[in-house]
């Protein structure tokens, strides 16, 4: 077995948000949130409901970026039962960020400008603040850097703990943001005020090189340790039965 | 057996359309867009209209057109290009008016329209800047804890324009892909809805096409309907067809330049539906 891609133990990082989450709706957007997923379901959350990236839940553990897969069908969940599910719990979405603060505010929608005249449009507010208030939400981001891990987001489309904490206990009882991934390490905000911390680097990246591209303060505990690599059993998933095209590579490319 | 014949023209559909009308528009992203009739509009003098759209290439096109003063979306998107050029363009010109909500919030302002209710509550957007929109209101829970909710006001439409894949002259309406989307409550959330069809079928024959699940939309939601074939493309409408992804690359290209788009809009757009159907397939 050759030696594991960062791409790979990208993915890990990502099964590894969902370990723990049982019997709920596991929903990652995007090629390696949907390989990290997969692989939770087909190792340590076996019970975990996926859906096909459309409109079905599936039982198989499906390929990504094949033609025609086989797809175990449990259920029709079009996009009207999936607000049914998000409104009411059972769900952990991962989603992108084109932004993140230290906080966990996500901004999917425009950069610079003003709502009415922004510098630049991105996809719009999707559905990033009816997921943060709801059910858990984590990220992916493939590109960290000071553009994407910003002081202050420029429009807030998915709710960060700060936020949340301004509506109360009671309203935002259901905002969780367990993990955050992204191409030098992963995150989350266990500290006493839900400041981003660095819970793991990746391996053979710097914590200084996570700290120049970061562009807030990031809590960092002592003695940090790397992120885990992939298993063999888990690489053999990755690349034989999850993504036997190495759609992982080009969404994530090995750091020469 | 006695059904009324609801069957129009593109001419009597945009004929119902006027200046600054809300025109609500069914589908998602790419995906079973009623085009046919976006083509119709975009051949009409119709202008200042308020776009109430899950966003694809209807939103772009009506834009770039200038036949848009305000669209109310969660997002624009034509799924395998993520970002809707024609619409990217317009926002960064400041050219339309918006009101971005959450896609869910959209769900809940069509739904509140549909039951004639004022608003629906929801804790979708509490906290987010979709509520730096001043006409977003919060309200106050009478129940339990009185926690504050968000008062998702009724998406009123003066016109929605569907498309479906079969239908019968009476305007009842079948879906054969694995999501029915929003069309019915686009329906029942307007005024006067038009429906176009891959097909139309006789009404017993509706069974040979799919289970009575798909019977999403019923006559009741429906003013006109008009067989458009191929009349999606080149958004998805599978089993039908797949999106025509060749062509909607050559749509997105138009976006880069003005010569490029009046290329476009010459070749496909300034001729009837049965040219513009002719040159997609030739």
């Amino acid at each position: 077995m050759s030696a594991p891609t960062r791409a790979e133990v990208v993915a890990v990082a990502v099964a590894e948000a969902f370990r723990g989450d049982g019997e709920i709706l596991a929903n990652p957007i995007g090629t390696i949130p949907m390989i990290g997923g997969r692989l939770a379901k087909a190792t340590f959350e076996p019970y975990l409901l996926m859906t096909d990236g459309e409109g079905l839940l599936i039982e198989n553990i499906m390929p990504v970026g094949v033609e025609n897969p086989e797809k175990v069908i449990a259920a029709w969940n079009p996009y009207r039962s999936m607000f049914d599910i998000v409104w009411n719990g059972p769900r952990h979405v991962m989603m992108g960020a084109t932004q993140i603060d230290q906080y966990g505010n996500q901004n999917i929608a425009m950069l610079g400008g003003t709502i009415a005249q922004p510098k630049t449009q991105l996809l719009g507010f999707r559905g990033a603040p009816g997921n943060t208030i709801n059910n858990k939400t984590s990220y992916f981001v493939p590109n960290h850097s000071t553009k994407s891990f910003v002081a202050h987001v420029d429009v807030v489309s998915g709710i960060g703990y700060d936020k949340a904490a301004k509506l109360g206990a009671h309203a935002a009882r259901f905002h969780c943001l367990p993990r955050v991934v992204s191409n030098l390490g992963v995150f989350d905000f266990e500290t006493p005020d839900h400041r981003m911390r660095l819970r793991s680097a990746h391996p053979g990246v710097s914590i200084d090189v996570i700290v120049a591209a970061t562009g807030f303060e990031l809590e960092i505990p002592n003695g940090c340790p790397e992120t885990r690599l992939p298993t063999d059993a888990e690489l053999q998933l990755i690349r034989d039965v999850i993504d036997p095209n190495s759609w992982r590579e080009q969404e994530l490319p090995n750091p020469s | 057996m006695a059904a009324p014949d609801k069957r129009v023209t593109f001419d009597e559909i945009v004929g119902e359309i006027d200046d600054g009308m809300t025109v609500g528009i069914g589908g998602w992203g790419s995906r079973r867009k009623p085009m046919a009739l976006v083509r119709a509009l975009l051949r009409s003098p119709v202008k200042d209209l308020t776009i109430v759209s899950y966003g694809g290439p209807d939103v772009g096109m009506l834009c770039r057109a200038d036949k848009v003063a305000k669209v109310v979306y969660a997002f624009v998107s034509l799924d395998s290009i993520p970002l809707e050029p024609h619409f990217r363009n317009a926002r960064q010109r400041g050219a339309v008016a918006t009101t971005e909500l959450d896609e869910g919030m959209f769900l809940l302002g069509l739904q509140a329209a549909a039951w004639r209710v004022p608003f629906l509550p929801t804790r979708v957007g509490l906290g987010s800047d979709v509520l730096a929109n001043p006409d977003l209101k919060l309200v106050t829970s009478p129940y339990g804890e009185q926690e504050q909710l968000v008062a998702m006001p009724a998406l009123e439409l003066d016109v929605a324009l569907v498309h479906m894949h079969r239908g019968d002259q009476g305007g009842n309406g079948q879906f054969l892909n694995v999501d029915p989307y929003f069309d019915d409550l686009m329906c029942s959330a307007a005024t006067k809805s038009f429906m176009s069809v891959e097909r139309i079928v006789a009404t017993e024959d509706f069974l040979k096409e799919g289970s009575v699940h798909t019977l999403r939309i019923n006559r009741l939601m429906v003013s006109g309907v008009i067989e458009t074939p191929n009349g999606a493309h080149f958004t998805d409408c599978p089993p039908d067809y797949a999106r025509d992804e060749a062509f909607q690359k050559e749509y997105a290209a138009s976006a880069k330049s003005d010569e490029a788009w009046d290329a476009f809009r010459a070749k496909y757009l300034d001729v009837s539906e049965a040219d513009y159907q002719k040159a997609v397939t030739s």
